[in-house]
């Protein structure tokens, strides 16, 4: 009995100490965040004067024009590929600050693309400091990984689906089939191959995934199409690795993890704190505040805010499914005197109009992801919902309800985009019935999308187990503009590339790339590596052909499924993309003459890299249904019959004398005695 | 082993081989005959079984109900063809695009070496349309094909209804681990030759086409459908492809067991299963069947739509709905659940279908012969050849006379007689050159000297270069080396039974039908030609077992099997549009048959003709 009143104690002091821990913690966000929302009224006043007379009643956000752009330009497309609020300077940012958004497109196929970022910023060093103890929103788990490996960048993706450029367009952040995984080093690692293994390894129990699977026969280091996201200008390659596992099948284990390492994600078992709490009520502790009580209800009780909507049975009845982490350093202030580690998760899902059951092409959150939003995550400084509205701006395509009157522009892949806007932090969001379930109705289904400027594609051909040939395909479609790309290829061994067979011809003639980059394989050991810089002549299709020969594998080589072919990996291709924008450059009639002349310089072009399909190639399979018969078989055919063949062949014949008769040997006998020759 | 290098007991094996030769060959011909006439006896077949465990335990529900819209959308298209006069391509676009589908069309063009009278076709232009259903979550790297032929006339209409159906069903599904492709070809094989050839991005046959737009990785399998009636009373499996190929068996079982499960009747070479195996008229039933396959596959050219998929290691088979007068009847929404459970069990699948047989014989859907059981009928055969090539190694080692004349006699002869070996090897090989590019190359020169059409200038030119054959090379070593010697002819008939072994042995691992064939009639030829023979009567065998007679026999015997027996007058038309297509397939679809007969059997065949005129 003692004993139990001991524990009940402990519990409670725990439970006070934490918290008071958290009051104290709540007390210093909260300012904070009256003061952002009150910066960034005051921004959409600025704004409402200066800009877009058409729809005066509808309010503008305040968006940011790459005021980090010194940084950001240098980084590429995935600092713009969603709007951001601005985060003035002056204001003191607060040690860690995490940002929560959602990004709904209505494609024109009807089907939806649905892309959630969750960005965690901390101010700290993990290379400086001795230890970093103290995780508050930065998960502790990828905190370890940093300052443990030297790592300097991370990024991790594991997908499921192929991403269809040409009825969806570009994605936001791109990634291929599979799992990918590249990381800087810091130059202070002098084992990288070492490092990297034992990254692959922990990394692979973090997220449930086989990246064990990474080792040196798929691993490369690319030479240029990789290049670091975040701060520092790093050029020597022998830092990077890069590697994918096309194979690699997403599934819920792999959602569960990544889910975990948001603040807002995860789900604890709740009767010990209820238990907790009953206690509390019942010895007439002082009551913690409302504030804290709300927030140990988000945060142990149930998940809050975007990450509500992360189920796992609708997100994988889905056409695409890319879930993603990316870790990189980024400045903390406009001068970079300090840097900060930015942890950005990604999810992109599209969902299918056919897949779906449904008659009429229409669209809810709860028919996405049969929840719908209630609240923003409470630890999150911005927690915001954006619909793409650009293609309906008179809202003739579709219909959205419940309407929002604020928007916000963005230049994301070359495109000015607008969208409208949800802020989940505000009450008002919600609505009278405490919930939000946004529903989008298509009116018609005209209109065409814009054709991607650049897609690729790839394929085997040839028939027979023993050669074959790698065919790419890379369109450019800009009616008027050439612009170089970028193309990585890493095939596995057993796939002996000819690479003198290379040829890249676009528009029926040969096209010389400008730079080549080629690491022959290594049986067993390492994969080929080629990296080209391809001009891609306007309105053209360029195509890279290499033919290869399909290497015989040792049978203990080959996987238990032989029969199912062996997969390459997807090809890279990045590229400065001409903006549309800048192509649209004369017809713009929105904008004042005096700023349309010179297109501006972060329209002028813009970073994609796209990804091709995977591929699957059969290598020449001996049968291996019945092993035991065919070993002994082989065998005894090759003993028996070899054998007697080669007595045969080699040993001469003589006719032997016939047997001497008795009296003949007897007389031999007697004359060998008498020294006499025998007869 | 033992036995061989024992001089005494070599000599003993020998000369008793030698001595039974002629018997034991004999007895060799009829087991070989009487072994394959056995493997239609049911109990000496295995019955069939699923192999592959992805497709066996795994049970899939069928629900496709739209069949009378699947009709609908048939007659819809059936209208649209009549009224483009061809393939409907806008048509077909719009309505594949509206059911969710990538879509992308093919055109291609294709001149015939000479025109083709049964289908009426020289200058073949078309398109081919094909729409990709993408597996929701898969990145393209394995497809599935489902291709029905847009046929000339009323044709078919009902097969692209299903295939539309089907498609509109499928793409509503959430379950699809493989794209599955929708092709509507037109112009059957030529249409699905230039689908294939694009595919791959290969170019075997000279066919010009625009390349494909959009792919969907490496296929695993395909159907393709024939319908053309709105009920049917009976589904019929080829599986007969290009060269003799066939599917895995594990693609007939499927299918069978599917027809088992829905309850729809099946047949094979358009034949029904029959259950009184132990009566005669049972064993001629599961004999004529059999009889149909091998006669089919020796033929070398495809069956259906699918068999030109086999050449890409793809597991393909055609479905052929029957509407005869039989009373029970199947609607569309059976066949398409049939098709969907089929689909539904291929997308199963974790790797290529491989787990089962790829050489079999089917005297009944529900039996089959592996290669392990039919490979002994022909191997019998083929032993013959060993043991006459036996008999004169040792006939030429141990000459008749063993005097010093006799001796003296054979070392003048070795040296003449690498030239009089060699020359009418040569001869009948150029003769075999002869009979396989001339015909096509000089048929405008035919047509204009004779009253005859194009193809009927190509198949008499064939005929009569082959009849020229008989009289060429049988006078031509004369020339060079004068009388012809007993070693000569010997020397000669041992290279042409070497020859004929191992161009059956070959032939026969490759596509066994043909092999057989070919051994039934070339092998008592071989063995029993020589000069001393009487003459005009082993002239009139030899002729009638050469492989244009062989042919010509199997036509009557295969109108025999399908029971539609035809008159002399008939079969001989049929005999010549039979040459005509063989030399067609081989310049459209790269069959091997006709370059096989014209330039190995064929001068193979002279070389004994020469024998036996040996002077």
């Amino acid at each position: 009995m003692a004993a139990h009143r001991c524990s009940c104690w402990s519990w409670l002091l725990i439970l006070f100490s934490l918290s008071v821990f958290v009051v104290a913690d709540i007390h210093e966000t909260t300012p904070v965040n009256d003061h952002h929302g009150g910066v960034d009224h005051n921004a959409q006043t600025a704004e409402q004067t200066a800009d877009q007379p058409a729809v005066e009643e509808r309010r503008w956000e305040a968006t940011e024009v790459k005021e980090a752009a010194t940084v950001d330009a240098a980084a590429d497309i995935q600092g713009t590929s969603a709007p951001e609020t601005v985060v003035p300077s002056s204001v003191p940012q607060p040690k860690d600050d995490f940002q929560e958004e959602l990004v709904i497109r209505p494609l024109h196929s009807g089907d939806i693309y649905a892309s959630f970022q969750f960005r965690t910023l901390w101010d700290t060093d993990f290379m400086r400091e001795n230890k970093v103890s103290h995780y508050r929103l930065f998960p502790k788990s990828l905190g370890q990984v940093i300052s443990k490996f030297s790592v300097r960048e991370l990024h991790i993706s594991f997908t499921q689906g192929y991403w269809r450029t040409m009825q969806w367009g570009q994605p936001f952040i791109p990634s291929p089939p599979g799992a990918e995984l590249w990381v800087w080093f810091q130059d202070s690692v002098t084992d990288v191959d070492a490092t990297w293994k034992e990254l692959t390894n922990v990394l692979s129990g973090i997220f449930c995934a086989s990246l064990n699977f990474i080792d040196s026969t798929n691993t490369v280091q690319p030479s240029a199409s990789f290049k670091p996201l975040g701060l520092g200008n790093v050029t020597d390659h022998s830092f990077l690795r890069y590697a994918t596992l096309p194979r690699e099948i997403v599934c819920t284990e792999n959602l569960t993890p990544w889910k975990k390492l948001l603040p807002c994600g995860s789900k604890v078992n709740v009767p010990p704190f209820t238990c907790a709490f009953f206690f509390l009520k019942k010895r007439g502790t002082s009551m913690p505040s409302v504030s804290v009580l709300s927030f140990l209800l988000t945060m142990f009780s149930e998940q809050a805010g975007l990450a509500v909507l992360l189920k796992s049975e609708k997100l994988f009845h889905s056409s695409f499914h890319s879930q993603a982490v990316h870790i990189r350093s980024v400045c903390q202030d406009w001068q970079c005197k300090t840097t900060s580690w930015e942890l950005r998760q990604t999810l992109n899902s599209v969902f299918d109009l056919h897949n779906s059951g449904q008659t009429k092409r229409e669209w809810s959150l709860f028919k996405m992801f049969s929840r719908t939003l209630t609240e923003a995550c409470p630890l999150a400084s911005s927690s915001k919902l954006y619909i793409d509205i650009t293609d309906n701006p008179q809202g003739e395509q579709f219909e959205l309800s419940p309407a929002t009157s604020l928007l916000s522009q963005a230049v994301v892949l070359g495109d000015r985009r607008t969208f409208s806007v949800y802020d989940l932090t505000q009450e008002t969001t919600f609505g009278t019935v405490r919930s939000l379930n946004l529903l989008i109705r298509w009116k018609s289904n005209e209109g065409e999308m814009l054709r991607p400027l650049l897609h690729a594609e790839r394929y085997v051909a040839g028939y027979g187990l023993q050669t074959g040939e790698i065919h790419t395909l890379m369109y450019n479609n800009h009616p008027y503009r050439s612009f170089p790309v970028l193309l990585l290829d890493s095939v596995p061994w057993y796939l002996r590339l000819y690479i003198h067979t290379l040829s890249v011809t676009s528009k029926g003639k040969d096209n010389k790339p400008s730079y080549i980059h080629y690491e022959p394989s290594k049986d067993r050991v390492k994969p080929h590596l080629l990296e080209m810089l391809i001009q891609l002549p306007p309105n053209s299709v360029t195509e890279v052909t290499v033919q290869f020969e399909r290497a015989l594998l040792k049978w203990t080589e080959y996987p238990p499924d032989p029969n199912h072919g062996f997969y390459v990996g997807s090809s890279v291709i990045s590229s400065l993309v001409p903006s549309t924008v800048a192509m649209h450059t004369n017809s713009t009639r929105e904008r004042p003459l005096f700023s349309s002349f010179f297109p501006c310089k972060e329209e002028s072009s813009y970073f994609v890299r796209i990804y091709t399909e995977p591929l699957l190639v059969n290598l020449p399979t001996p049968d291996f249904s019945m092993p035991y018969n065919v070993i002994c078989l082989t065998c005894t055919v090759v003993a028996v019959g070899y054998g007697s063949l080669y007595n045969l062949l080699t040993r001469s014949f003589q006719i032997e004398e016939p047997n001497p008769g008795l009296a003949k040997r007897i007389a031999n006998v007697i004359r060998r005695m008498r020294g006499v020759p025998p007869l | 082993m033992g036995l061989l290098s024992d001089p005494n007991r070599r000599r003993a094996l020998i000369s008793m081989l030698t001595r039974l030769n002629a018997p034991i060959c004999v007895v060799c011909y009829f087991a070989g005959v009487a072994w394959f006439m056995g493997l239609a006896f049911e109990p000496f077949t295995l019955r069939t079984y699923m192999s592959e465990n992805a497709m066996g335990s795994t049970m899939v529900e069928e629900r496709f109900p739209a069949g009378e819209r699947a009709l609908a959308t048939g007659r819809e298209f059936a209208a649209h063809k009549k009224k483009v006069g061809g393939m409907p391509v806008d048509w077909l676009v719009k309505n594949m695009q509206d059911r969710g589908l990538e879509v992308f069309t093919q055109s291609f063009s294709r001149t015939l070496p000479f025109p083709d009278e049964n289908k009426e076709r020289y200058i073949v232009k078309g398109t081919n349309v094909y729409g990709i259903l993408r597996a929701p979550r898969a990145p393209r790297t394995e497809a599935l094909v489902l291709s029905a032929p847009c046929s000339p006339g009323d044709n078919n209409n009902q097969a692209v209804g299903l295939l539309l159906g089907l498609a509109q069903y499928f793409r509503n599904q959430i379950y699809w681990a493989k794209d599955i492709i929708f092709l509507v070809n037109e112009h059957d094989l030529i249409g699905m030759q230039a689908w294939l050839e694009g595919y791959h991005h290969t170019n075997t046959t000279g066919m010009s086409w625009s390349p494909l737009q959009g792919r969907g990785g490496s296929i695993q399998a395909a159907l393709s459908l024939e319908l053309s009636s709105d009920v049917i009373t009976s589904l019929d499996l080829v599986l007969e492809g290009l060269n003799g190929q066939l599917p895995n068996l594990d693609l007939a079982n499927l299918f069978y067991a599917f027809c088992q499960k829905i309850g729809v009747l099946c047949t094979i070479q358009g034949k029904l299963q029959r259950n009184d195996w132990d009566s005669v008229s049972g064993y001629n039933h599961a004999v004529q069947t059999m009889m149909l396959m091998v006669m089919k596959q020796a033929s070398g050219r495809p069956w259906g739509d699918h068999g030109l998929f086999l050449r890409y290691h793809i597991e393909a088979a055609t479905i052929k709905g029957v509407n005869s007068f039989r009373q029970y009847k199947t609607d569309a929404t059976t066949i398409g659940r049939l098709l969907e459970g089929m689909y539904r069990k291929l997308n199963n699948l974790l790797e290529r279908l491989h787990q089962s047989y790829f050489f079999y014989l089917m005297p009944s859907l529900s039996h089959f012969v592996s290669i392990g059981y039919y490979m002994p009928a022909f191997g019998l055969l083929a032993v013959i050849l060993l043991l006459r090539a036996l008999d004169l190694w040792v006939q030429l080692n141990t000459p008749p006379s063993t005097t010093q004349d006799g001796v003296a006699d054979i070392d003048q002869q070795s040296s003449p007689g690498v030239l009089s070996v060699l020359t009418p090897l040569v001869i009948s090989h150029l003769t075999g050159v002869a009979l396989y590019a001339l015909p096509i190359r000089f048929q405008e020169t035919a047509v204009e000297h004779f009253p005859v059409s194009e193809t009927e200038a190509v198949v008499l030119t064939a005929i009569a270069i082959y009849t020229a054959g008989l009289a060429l090379p049988h006078n031509t070593h004369r020339l060079l080396s004068g009388e012809g010697t007993e070693q000569g002819w010997r020397v000669l008939k041992l290279v042409a039974v070497l020859y004929l072994a191992v161009l059956l042995g070959c032939t026969a691992l490759i596509n066994f039908s043909l092999g057989f064939i070919l051994a039934l009639t070339l092998v008592p030829l071989a063995a029993f030609v020589t000069p001393h023979v009487p003459k005009v009567l082993s002239a009139f065998i030899l002729v009638i077992l050469s492989p244009a007679c062989t042919l010509l026999f199997s036509v009557f015997f295969f109108q025999e099997l399908q029971d539609m027996p035809v008159s002399f007058q008939d079969g001989w038309l049929l005999y010549l549009s039979v040459i005509s297509q063989g030399i067609l397939d081989h310049s459209l679809y790269g069959s091997l048959v006709y370059p096989l007969i014209a330039l190995l059997v064929y001068p193979c065949w002279l070389l004994f003709w020469n024998i036996l005129f040996w002077k």
